[in-house]
């Protein structure tokens, strides 16, 4: 079980939270086309190695942060609050 | 390797017992150009080629693969084998490899021990009760055998479970494909093997890709690997949790992320279940092994990861669901616990096709339930890469469904790993 840090709480066991995918993803703009919708939904870099993504701390704070982990070792090398990009 | 031994009861009896049988296929070395290489020697991929050879002619094959021959998940499935699926293009699909499993041991001349003794799965609540119905109602429709049985009726025909109305989830009822069943895994991959090289094919291991090389308009000019570049104009991925990293080589992008997906056995015990048993609700399948051990399947991380071992707690969960299930089987120590690296798609269908790229054609997103599709797996994207579009029961799996939005949703089969 990992011990994730929520930027808000300090460091929880990992069934305290949700796992929220990819990080960074922005959505596209109504008039965008099928393309650039579907690369939104579906695509995802799914990297063997660093990887970026969002954590929600659901039955705590209830917040989305950002993640950095390693997917081939899990150990997590940084936690942060979601900022305006 | 053209010469192999044709196994038969004389066969065995001439080679007596006890002694040690020839390596049963060609370990080979790569040469500088073929005419197909297929990335990774799984039974999927080993399937291919294998189908490639026999059906299409194409002899001029290497199967490739960074570790050893069926090490990957082929090695670390519960061997579970169905197609009593919702969807009709699914069910097309996986009762495409069922009808191959059930002939599959004569056509390779090699015992793959597909054994139907039917797959229970086990509904709980009142929802369960209703999917499970509208299944075994399209299955008829679909020509496939699936049948509903009371709490009472499952207790029959599968003695040891737990069946008692006052359990945290008492069971309302089973849906059962008698045809189900499983498979030895190891033998499919060696089986496929044997037969692939027999035809020619060139199996290489310890030879990962590193690069898939492109010419100028794009197309596929060959793979470069840690043995070496290897000129090819066609290239079948087939790699399973490591597929968006192949694909990335070319600069594709897939609808994929990687979940560590865990499985456990129990020491060896006297025959006490005769079948397949799932459930979704309590999130547990358990079927047991010729050998005698309980082979038992666990659920997913939930979050995307290479680490081919996953958090204990799953495990732990799984076992709960299983003792519940199986008073009986409590005191049952288990073995050894392992986990492999499924590819999943937004829709859990798999991804059976050509790419955007000339030449390039992946087969993946199996995610927990590739195992029972591997014969036909391997038959349709033979044929999709012989010709170079797609076989009918493929096309409606391509990858191009992300774009137009055909999805073909299988949560419903996919809610517990299968």
């Amino acid at each position: 079980m990992l011990l994730i840090s929520c930027p808000w709480c300090g460091p929880r066991p990992e069934n305290e939270f949700r796992y929220g995918g990819q990080a960074g993803l922005t959505r596209p703009a109504a008039s965008a086309d099928d393309a650039t919708w579907s690369a939104y939904l579906y695509l995802r870099n799914n990297p063997k190695g660093r990887h970026q993504e969002r954590w929600r701390h659901q039955p705590g704070c209830g917040r989305f942060f950002n993640c950095e982990r390693d997917t081939v070792t899990d150990r997590i090398s940084n936690t942060s609050k979601i900022g305006p990009r | 390797m053209g010469d192999s031994t044709r196994f038969s009861f004389l066969s065995l009896l001439r080679h007596g017992a006890g002694k040690v049988w020839d390596r049963q296929w060609r370990d080979a070395h790569p040469k500088a150009s073929y005419g197909v290489v297929i990335v990774g020697a799984g039974g999927h991929g080993l399937a291919t080629a294998y189908y490639l050879a026999r059906e299409h002619g194409i002899r001029d094959i290497a199967v490739l693969d960074k570790g050893w021959l069926g090490g990957g998940n082929t090695g670390r499935n519960t061997t579970i084998i169905r197609s009593n699926y919702l969807q009709p293009e699914s069910a097309a699909l996986y009762e495409h490899a069922l009808k191959l499993w059930e002939s599959l041991s004569q056509t390779l001349n090699y015992n793959v021990m597909y054994s139907p003794r039917g797959v229970l799965m086990l509904a709980h609540t009142h929802h369960d009760v209703q999917v499970f119905k509208r299944h075994v109602h399209a299955n008829r429709l679909q020509g496939i055998d699936n049948e509903w049985l009371t709490p009472a009726q499952a207790k029959a025909f599968c003695p040891p479970l737990d069946v008692s109305p006052d359990v945290r989830y008492p069971i309302q009822g089973a849906a059962l494909q008698r045809r189900g069943g499983v498979a030895r895994h190891d033998a499919v991959a060696w089986g496929y093997a044997r037969a692939a090289s027999a035809l020619g094919v060139d199996i290489i291991q310890n030879c990962a890709v590193t690069g898939i090389s492109r010419g100028a308009d794009g197309a596929v000019t060959g793979v470069e690997t840690t043995k070496g570049p290897i000129e090819t104009g066609r290239v079948g991925v087939v790699t399973a949790g490591h597929t968006s990293v192949v694909m990335a080589m070319a600069g594709v992008r897939m609808p994929l992320e990687s979940f560590p997906l865990q499985a456990l056995v129990s020491e060896p015990v006297k025959p006490v279940l005769p079948c397949v048993v799932m459930s979704n609700t309590v999130h547990a399948y358990i079927s047991q092994s010729d050998k005698g051990e309980l082979v038992i399947g666990g659920g997913t991380d939930v979050y995307a990861s290479y680490s081919q071992a996953g958090g204990l707690h799953v495990t732990r969960e799984t076992l709960a669901a299983i003792c519940e299930l199986f008073p009986s089987f409590r005191r049952l120590k288990m073995l050894r616990n392992w986990g492999g690296i499924v590819d999943t798609t937004p829709d859990r269908s798999p991804i059976i096709g050509l790419t955007p790229v000339p030449g390039l054609f992946v087969n993946c997103g199996w995610g927990t339930g590739g195992f029972k599709a591997t014969p036909g797996s391997g038959h349709i994207f033979a044929a999709t890469i012989a010709r170079g579009e797609p076989h009918p029961i493929a096309a409606p799996f391509s990858l191009d469904r992300f774009l137009s939005g055909r999805m073909i949703n299988e949560e419903a089969a996919a809610a517990v790993a299968h």
